[in-house]
């Protein structure tokens, strides 16, 4: 029997009308559709609807053994690849009882945080251009290029790496990383300074993105609302500094909080956690350990039977692999919380009574990937 | 016959004299109209053209791109192949619209700004009507685009196209005000409304100097306000293309989405026109009262030469702020110009005609 799939017929009020943005919008930036109830121009209410991208990919994981559910967690946030991987590197390794080496350990981290500044880049790019500043994107694009080359020299590939295996790395590091990751950081460093002029200071910016999609801590504990997102109204909730993993517990940095959770002060935090980035890579970067970058593994991993779960914190937010082992080579039930599915759940709630130009603002300053949010 | 870059006028009463020997005077004006006409549409073809090619080579500049460069030298043909491709483009007709407004709107907007560009002299004696209210008719004509933009959004029957359109018209009505309010500043300076006078007016030093502060800011106003009428650069609330996707054109295609695209232009280039002929003196090369000899090398340059470096130089302005600002919101958009600008407006016109009084212009 075929099932047909209806969208419920919603009842509109009198002087409003719903218009469809997406699942082909601009500003949705993928396959996204928000059913938009308006009264003129004020937004009275939001429908998402996802899954014009869903892969099925948690029912994929099924079928696949555990070194094998890297390639696939990669296309999940594609803009935090490396720290998709890690999280599930880290469910395995744990499951195992894997120490593995310091110099892994290293690696992942400066990986993971260079992962992080180019997602924000991409963000700031399009955050810049959902407001109309279409210069934005080009000077984003350009810096986040130098960051893909990075990649591309040590795992071969500049957006699904899949460059971390469970016990170690895929391959080693190219001789070259380390100059070329400080090579970065010193230009980024000057670069980030246009993005402040560009963007951060301009009069129309601040205007346009101050006091619109007030999300209050209260909201943001009961959503759920994690990552930058969740920490610009002040919920602390850095899974690096709550639940260190890899590095960070040695490293120094800020988890960076601020308090009045609007639009302008989410953009704010991401900007900063660009610069503790930074910090946390130059900490790292000169006194990489020399080592094994690969502990000796089995040839098939099996998990011993039980449940496991892992959190990271991607680009995002707090990204948790749930997984059900019944000891075999592949998981018997793979759940993934993602941190955009979560954070969309929140779009309906504070862009209320906001105009559709702050609509737009509002998903952009949520930092969305849409197949991180079907899956 | 003498034909000299510097004064066309000789050169055009040859031609007319021409014309009206061979002629019955009747087909004589009717032969004058159509030649005008044509140069004129061969010109706003050419214009829209370059300034489209402008924009683009502009923009790459400001966001470290190289532009069109692939199709002719520099990329020069790149506009040309672009607008064959929008002439054999098919023209969608969309069920429910309503089909004569639909295929009237880009006529109005096409035939409001073609209308503008008759009053605007282009160099001595270039100029197809010298109206003795010129800058009434460019200011009326103008607004009239408005109409083709509310009802090319209505006619659509698309959301999007409608709040588009909606926006554009509280937009271009209420930004009206300043245009018109900062070119009547100059029009206390200049004592008249005439184009050809009011250039004569700053044989001895542009308005922009002439007036000092008030004319300036009422200079900064204008391009505020053109910049908002003509629907560019941080005030695009109608095609805001992040929001609405393509405003009240979104359902456009082919040549008839190719004259929004012309118009828009050509409004760009009017405007800029209006405030190299007002502020910046127009055809009328850099003169200082009194220093004769840079007076006379500065008039070796020939007007129109003035006239378009002048008008460029506007425009790259215009895109300059294109490419640099956030898109402003619909409510700040309207704030900007009721609370601020036309107050600041107001009081600048009483200044002007303070200093006017006081004799304390040059």
């Amino acid at each position: 029997m075929k099932e047909v799939i209806h969208t419920p017929v919603q009842h509109v009020e009198e002087e409003e009308y719903n218009i469809n943005m997406g699942p082909q919008h601009p500003s949705t930036h993928g396959v996204l559709r928000l059913l938009v109830t308006l009264q003129g121009e004020i937004v009275a209410k939001l429908q998402p609807h996802c899954g014009y991208i869903h892969r099925g990919i948690e029912k994929m994981c099924e079928k696949d053994t555990y070194p094998q559910l890297i390639h696939l967690t990669d296309r999940m946030d594609y803009l935090s690849a490396h720290i998709n991987n890690h999280a599930i590197c880290l469910l395995v390794e744990d499951a195992l009882q894997i120490e593995v080496p310091e110099r892994v350990k290293y690696i992942r981290t400066i990986i993971d945080e260079l992962t992080r500044i180019q997602s924000h880049q991409l963000w700031w790019s399009s955050f810049g251009m959902d407001l109309g500043g279409l210069t934005c994107f080009f000077y984003g694009l350009r810096d986040r290029e130098k960051i893909l080359d990075i990649f591309e020299e040590s795992c071969g590939s500049r957006l699904l790496h899949s460059y971390y295996t469970p016990g170690g790395l895929m391959w080693d590091i190219h001789p070259n990383f380390q100059k070329s990751v400080k090579d970065f950081i010193k230009y980024f460093r000057k670069k980030i300074k246009d993005y402040e002029r560009i963007l951060s200071g301009n009069v129309i910016f601040r205007e346009r993105s101050r006091g619109i999609g007030v999300l209050t801590k209260e909201d943001a504990i009961s959503y759920g609302i994690t990552g930058p997102s969740g920490r610009a109204s002040g919920f602390s909730c850095d899974v690096r500094k709550h639940y260190p993993y890899a590095m960070y517990d040695k490293v120094q940095f800020k988890e960076v909080l601020h308090t009045e959770g609007d639009t302008l002060q989410r953009y704010l935090a991401r900007m900063e956690e660009m610069y503790e980035s930074m910090k946390i890579i130059e900490q790292l970067i000169d006194n990489i350990p020399e080592g094994d970058h690969q502990v000796k593994m089995k040839a098939v991993l099996k998990l011993p039977a039980g449940e496991y779960y892992q959190r990271v914190e991607s680009a995002r937010g707090h990204l948790g692999v749930y997984c059900i082992s019944d000891g075999n080579k592949t998981p018997y039930r793979m759940k993934f919380r993602s941190p955009s599915f979560v954070n969309l759940s929140v779009l309906d709630h504070i862009s209320r009574n906001t105009k559709i130009a702050d609509l737009v603002a509002i998903g952009a300053s949520l930092d969305l990937v849409i197949p991180d949010i079907d899956r | 016959m003498k034909f000299d870059i510097y004064d066309f006028t000789s050169f055009n009463q040859w031609v007319d004299k021409l014309l009206y020997d061979a002629l019955p005077p009747v087909w004589a004006l009717i032969v004058e109209m159509t030649i005008i006409g044509l140069a004129f549409l061969l010109f706003y073809a050419l214009v829209g053209l370059f300034l489209v090619y402008a924009e683009r080579k502009v923009c790459a500049f400001m966001q470290n791109r190289l532009g069109p460069n692939r199709v002719g030298p520099f990329g020069i043909f790149q506009t040309i192949a672009d607008f064959i491709k929008l002439l054999m483009k098919e023209l969608i007709t969309i069920k429910n619209s309503d089909k004569f407004l639909f295929n009237l709107a880009p006529f109005i907007v096409i035939i409001a700004s073609f209308m503008a560009i008759a009053a605007i002299p282009f160099a001595k004696g270039l100029h197809a009507i010298d109206f003795d209210i010129g800058i009434l008719y460019v200011i009326a004509v103008s607004s009239l685009g408005v109409v083709g933009v509310l009802l090319a959004g209505w006619s659509s029957n698309n959301k999007y196209s409608l709040i588009g359109a909606m926006r554009s018209g509280a937009q271009i009505i209420s930004y009206e005000l300043s245009v018109g309010m900062s070119l009547l500043t100059i029009i206390v300076l200049a004592g008249t409304m005439q184009f050809s006078a009011i250039v004569e007016g700053q044989a001895d030093g542009w308005f922009i100097f002439k007036g000092h502060i008030p004319a300036f800011i009422a200079f900064v106003i204008f391009l505020i306000a053109s910049t908002a009428e003509t629907n560019r650069g941080p005030f695009d609330l109608a095609e805001a293309e992040s929001e609405l996707t393509a405003g009240f054109h979104t359902e456009y295609s082919g040549i008839k989405f190719a004259f929004f695209f012309l118009a828009e232009y050509m409004n760009m280039f009017i405007v800029a026109s209006i405030a190299a002929t007002v502020f910046l003196g127009g055809w009328m090369p850099f003169h200082v009262g009194g220093w004769a000899g840079l007076n006379h090398v500065m008039d070796y340059i020939p007007p129109f030469v003035w006239y378009f470096g002048k008008t460029m130089f506007v425009i790259w302005l215009m895109m300059w702020f294109k490419w640099t600002f956030p898109r402003l919101r619909i409510d700040q958009l309207l704030n900007l110009e009721w609370k601020y600008l036309l107050p600041i407006n107001l009081f600048n016109i009483l200044l002007m005609a303070f200093v006017v009084l006081m004799g304390w212009h040059f």
